[in-house]
């Protein structure tokens, strides 16, 4: 099954995100990158965009279509990612070590609302049996 | 890199060698500086130079590489590959209809004029619509002109809060794409268990935002829509209209009309119901019919017959025009071939095509249910949905697998992983021109294909096809390091 | 019934049967009754093959062609000579009754010869990436502006009111429909007005500054001061050219185009009245996922054979869906084949030649009319190909129809979009126009002294 590290906390649509000091690093969960199958091109937000907590602004496309990425919180983006200009691969390598955004949370209150290790652990092994 | 299937131009190019010569010039020289000045171009394009024989090759050996409906079925859902006659050809190349400029004086041009004018006119005659504009180059291009008509309408009622456009979840993509590029919002209406538009979901989004709805019929499932009356009735009501999106229309010609079912717009994709060859995708032609509370906006030029004579009416007569929406009058070339199919079809002949698509799609699909679940109940229209979801799970053999060993059986393949709410979807479309023999070989290869999954496993299609230039391509490291032209400096 | 469906009476009534029906009205049971068709389409009735040749050839001889009128006349589409191989190459079945390239295997022929004509495009534009191509230049042009805008989130277009009077009022329908302001900027002697257009520019709203080269009028643009203006104003400088004339000028890449689109008729496509033939669009490279269209790629099969396929799919329709970059599905393909064979018929060489051709004739007509004293060059001072603006002291429409008389298609009448060219007279050169005919058109124009 897919890996679901402890210390992340997660949303329903498979956004990793972590904080410290007010600044969060979010990127794909290790689920994600396997659904979408080969990632070919990471479409990355302007850095300075303030987002909205469900805004979509990262678009992953691989072979099989385009996903669009939900901030899983709101802010403001101050870093992405450039490496995955390059090399989008690195996503389906280790998709919790290769982030896609860094962000100034506007409200930390919100990461509440998301999900824990063991919740979103639960939420990957029901999709994964609906998938046998 | 192994041995290429075909050179490039660029790789068979040698300098100094040229497939054509100009007469020589009988006016006096000038200098190209002398005329141009800085814009003079220096550096010269690095085009091809190779001699008429060699070019003729190039391209005959890369036509081979093709699988076309002259080689062929070619049973790919929702596009009615059917066979494109050769009259037809012949017709567009008559130098009366491909050597004559588009700005020509209206009266050196009157056979022109009358050939579309009547297209248009027939096309309206087997539609039920009160006019047609044969511009749009494309079926998306149709769309998109239809739902800026439809926004016409709106606006010029004063109704500015008309923004949405709702689109079945089994809807081709480019009816999302073109009510988007429009400017309008989609909303997408669930499909019920039948694979129909879920009425009393569709009810629940009516409101006054709603500008209009974009319906396929039969539906991408190969299904009348048995609700018809009640789904156009209900976006009426609202006070939206509604668009007939003519993908499918092979099914029902000279049987159906959308005009009478409650359509206020729709578009036609004569490279589809109407013959003319699809030339590896495209020029097609998606004219749009449309009822009479929508003819103000049509765009210009509008085909007229008055005191006795064709005119190109512009805008100062059709002052609600959207405009224009491309340059000149559309793809004349292929309004010629559908003038002549049609013609050459008659009333009777017109109505044959829907009923004999529909009996060929029918007879296939009752032969194939022995191998396959169908995503419809009960009879099919021109095109069916085979579920090819239970042979992975039993075999792990994808559709893709199925398509790929057709091709070694001499066929193309269907539609695959379309519509999207069949899973592992195979979308078959016989059209009306296949013999029962074709059907009958084409039921047999799959016959096989399916024994062999079971009795081989996904293992023993991998590899497939192995009867063709190539084999699978590697598309992750096409879109990933993509390379969209040739590099000369590899040579 | 038809000629175009095997099937027999027999066969029918043994497939209905196997099916289990009476009769096909059956797979119509899901009709309401009231909307099924009793009667039949009210068409004319069928014709045989030689019924309709006959009938074809009586509307085609309705038509006066260029075979028979010497044209002079341009303005968006072209007479130019197409070699006899271009259209036995695209009457092959394998080209003409294919489908679009979805399944690479059976159709690497198609996906070849949309790469080279790619590596065509964007040898004659300067440009590092092309797509499959577009319908036709205006609607093209239109793209390219909505794709501007949406690449500098602007809401601005200024088009160059010497662009082709109908792309600017595609461009128009276009920008209505999308919610965008399509804005025109004045020209001065012939070229666009740079300084009217800087003030526009200077607002630092405008998406795209979008200027023909060689213009409506012929005229070519100083574009490299043209692209440095839209620069410093942070919009997207958009060329609309002709294919063709790219073979004798400067390829707008060089002077800073952002994007590069035009009508490619010029290049193997026969007039047909104005269609089919193709348009194309060409960017640079952080553009590219952003193109409308299709676009081939060069990739690797199983055994590492040099393998084509569609790529960079996730911009287009049938993926992306409502948040596609267009909804453009087809190109022109067809017409792309013929002008990829006609391009590599030429070569760099014979383009140059039509080029050298074309200036030489444009330069002896131009002459020997301002020789009659009827007609006086309207832009003498700024450079023009293929297509001359010439001032006429005689109505236009007046002397085009004695042209016609004279079995001659003459220029186009300006006045009709220009009403400060009331009297310009926009005449075509190509290649194809002999001295013979030159001379006939010179005698017949400036026969009428009055």
């Amino acid at each position: 099954m897919a890996k679901v590290p402890e210390n992340l906390k997660y949303t329903k649509d498979h956004e990793w995100i972590s904080v410290s000091d007010g600044v969060g690093v979010m990127g794909i969960t290790d689920y994600a990158q396997q659904a979408m199958g080969d990632v070919v091109y990471v479409e990355l937000p302007e850095v300075g965009r303030v987002v909205a907590a469900a805004e979509d602004f990262v678009v992953v496309e691989s072979v099989k279509g385009a996903n669009d990425v939900f901030s899983p919180v709101s802010g403001t983006v101050t870093e992405v990612n450039e490496a995955l200009d390059e090399s989008p691969e690195l996503l389906n390598e280790d998709a919790y070590a290769n982030w896609l955004v860094k962000m100034e949370l506007s409200d930390e209150g919100e990461l509440d609302g998301l999900m824990d290790a063991a919740a979103y652990t639960k939420l990957v092994e029901e999709l994964e049996a609906e998938n046998e | 890199m192994k041995k290429t299937p075909m050179d490039t131009l660029f790789e068979t190019s040698r300098p100094g060698r040229s497939g054509f010569t100009l007469p020589d010039l009988d006016v006096p020289e000038v200098d190209c500086a002398g005329i141009l000045g800085t814009m003079c171009r220096e550096n010269s394009p690095r085009l091809p130079e190779m001699a008429e024989v060699d070019v003729v090759r190039h391209f005959t050996g890369l036509s081979k590489m093709n699988f076309s409906v002259d080689d062929g079925f070619y049973p790919l859902g929702s596009c009615t590959m059917k066979y494109n006659p050769k009259l037809n050809e012949m017709a567009a190349r008559m130098p009366g209809f491909s050597r004559i400029h588009p700005l020509q004086p209206e009266n050196t041009v009157q056979g022109a004029l009358e050939l579309m004018h009547s297209l248009g006119a027939m096309l309206a005659e087997i539609t039920g619509m009160d006019a047609v504009t044969l511009q749009p180059a494309a079926g998306a291009h149709g769309e998109q002109t239809g739902l800026m008509l439809i926004k016409a309408w709106h606006e010029s009622r004063g109704d500015m809060k008309r923004t949405k456009i709702i689109v079945p979840d089994s809807a081709h993509g480019t009816n999302p794409a073109s009510a988007s590029v429009t400017g309008f919002d989609v909303v997408e209406v669930p499909s019920d268990s039948e694979g129909m538009v879920d009425l009393e979901a569709l009810k629940g989004l009516m409101d006054d935002t709603v500008a209009g709805l974009m319906l396929t019929n039969p539906n991408t499932l190969g299904i009348f829509e048995r609700h018809i009356l009640e789904l156009t009735e209900t976006i009426h009501k609202a006070g939206g209209l509604v668009y007939y999106d003519g993908a499918n229309a092979n099914a029902i010609v000279g049987k159906v009309r959308p005009g009478d079912m409650g359509f206020d717009v729709l578009h036609l994709n004569l490279h589809k119901t109407f013959s003319t060859p699809h030339g590896g995708g495209g020029p097609g032609a998606g004219p749009v019919g449309v009822k009479a509370q929508l003819v103000p906006f049509l765009p210009v030029p509008v085909i007229a017959f008055k005191d006795g004579a064709y005119h190109l009416e512009g805008q100062n007569v059709h002052p609600k025009t959207i405009g224009r929406i491309r340059s000149f009058y559309g793809n004349f070339g292929v309004l010629v071939r559908a003038y002549t199919y049609i013609m050459s079809l008659g009333p009777d002949g017109v109505r044959d095509v829907a009923e004999m698509a529909v009996l060929n799609a029918n007879y296939l699909a009752k032969r194939l249910s022995a191998l396959y679940p169908m995503a419809h109940k009960g009879h099919c229209m021109h095109e069916f949905v085979l579920n090819g979801g239970p042979l992975k799970a039993e075999t792990k053999v994808t559709s893709l697998d199925v398509a790929k060993a057709l091709i070694d059986a001499g066929f193309h393949p269907p539609t695959v992983y379309f519509p999207l709410i069949v899973p592992e979807a195979l979308m078959v479309e016989p059209t009306e021109t296949e013999s029962r023999e074709t059907l009958d070989r084409f039921v047999e290869a799959m016959e096989t294909i399916v024994a062999k999954a079971r009795q081989e496993g996904p293992e023993a299609f991998h590899d497939l096809p192995l009867t063709t230039p190539v084999s699978r391509p590697d598309e992750t490291t096409a879109a990933r390091k993509p390379i969209l032209t040739w590099q000369f400096d590899q040579e | 019934m038809s000629r175009y469906i095997p099937a027999t009476e027999d066969e029918r009534r043994a497939m209905l049967e196997f099916v289990g029906v009476e009769s096909v009205d059956e797979f119509y049971s899901d009709v309401p009754g009231q909307v099924l068709q009793k009667e039949l389409p009210r068409l004319p009735k069928a014709l045989s093959e030689p019924e309709m040749i006959r009938h074809l050839q009586g509307l085609s001889r309705r038509n006066k062609n260029a075979d028979d009128i010497p044209c002079f006349l341009g303005a968006g589409a072209y007479d130019h000579f197409i070699p006899a191989a271009v259209d036995a190459i695209v009457s092959r079945g394998e080209f003409t009754t294919s489908y679009t390239p979805y399944q690479p295997e059976v159709a690497q022929g198609t996906l070849q010869a949309i790469f080279q004509y790619q590596t065509m495009v964007c040898e004659l534009t300067g440009m590092e990436v092309s797509n499959a191509s577009m319908y036709e230049g205006a609607s093209a042009t239109a793209e390219a502006a909505v794709m501007a805008s949406v690449v500098s989130k602007r809401t601005h277009i200024l088009v160059a009111k010497n662009t082709h009077p109908q792309t600017r009022e595609v461009i128009r329908t276009y920008c209505w429909s999308r919610g965008l302001t399509c804005e025109e900027a004045p020209w001065a002697d012939g070229r666009l007005d740079r300084k009217a257009a800087g003030d526009r520019l200077a607002k630092g709203d405008v998406a795209a500054l979008v200027v023909q080269s060689p213009n409506f009028f012929g005229v070519v643009e100083d574009l490299e001061a043209l692209g440095a203006l839209a620069h410093e104003n942070g919009a997207l400088f958009v060329v609309n050219t002709d294919l063709l004339t790219l073979g004798s000028i400067d390829a707008p890449g060089k002077y800073g185009a952002d994007i590069v689109v035009g009508d490619g008729q010029s290049a193997g496509n026969s007039l047909n009245f104005g269609g089919p033939a193709f348009g194309f669009i060409a960017v640079n490279k952080p553009l590219m996922r952003r193109m409308p269209g299709r676009i081939c790629g060069q990739t690797v099969d199983r055994e590492g054979r040099r393998t084509y396929v569609l790529t960079l799919q996730a911009r287009e329709q049938h993926i992306r869906r409502e948040k596609a970059t267009s909804n453009i599905c087809s190109n022109q393909n067809l017409c792309i084949v013929a002008a990829s064979v006609y391009l590599s018929l030429m070569g760099p060489k014979g383009l140059r030649e039509i080029g050298r051709q074309i200036m030489a004739k444009t330069a002896y007509a131009v002459e020997a009319l301002e020789r009659t004293g009827k007609f006086t060059r309207a832009f003498p001072k700024v450079p023009a190909f293929r297509e001359t603006v010439l001032l006429c002291d005689e109505p236009v429409d007046r002397l085009n129809g004695r042209l016609m008389d004279a079995g001659i298609l003459g220029g186009y009448p300006l006045g009709r979009d220009y009403p400060e060219l009331a009297n310009g007279w926009l005449l075509a050169v190509t290649e194809q126009r002999t001295k013979e005919e030159i001379d006939r058109l010179v005698a017949v124009a400036g026969g009428d002294k009055r």
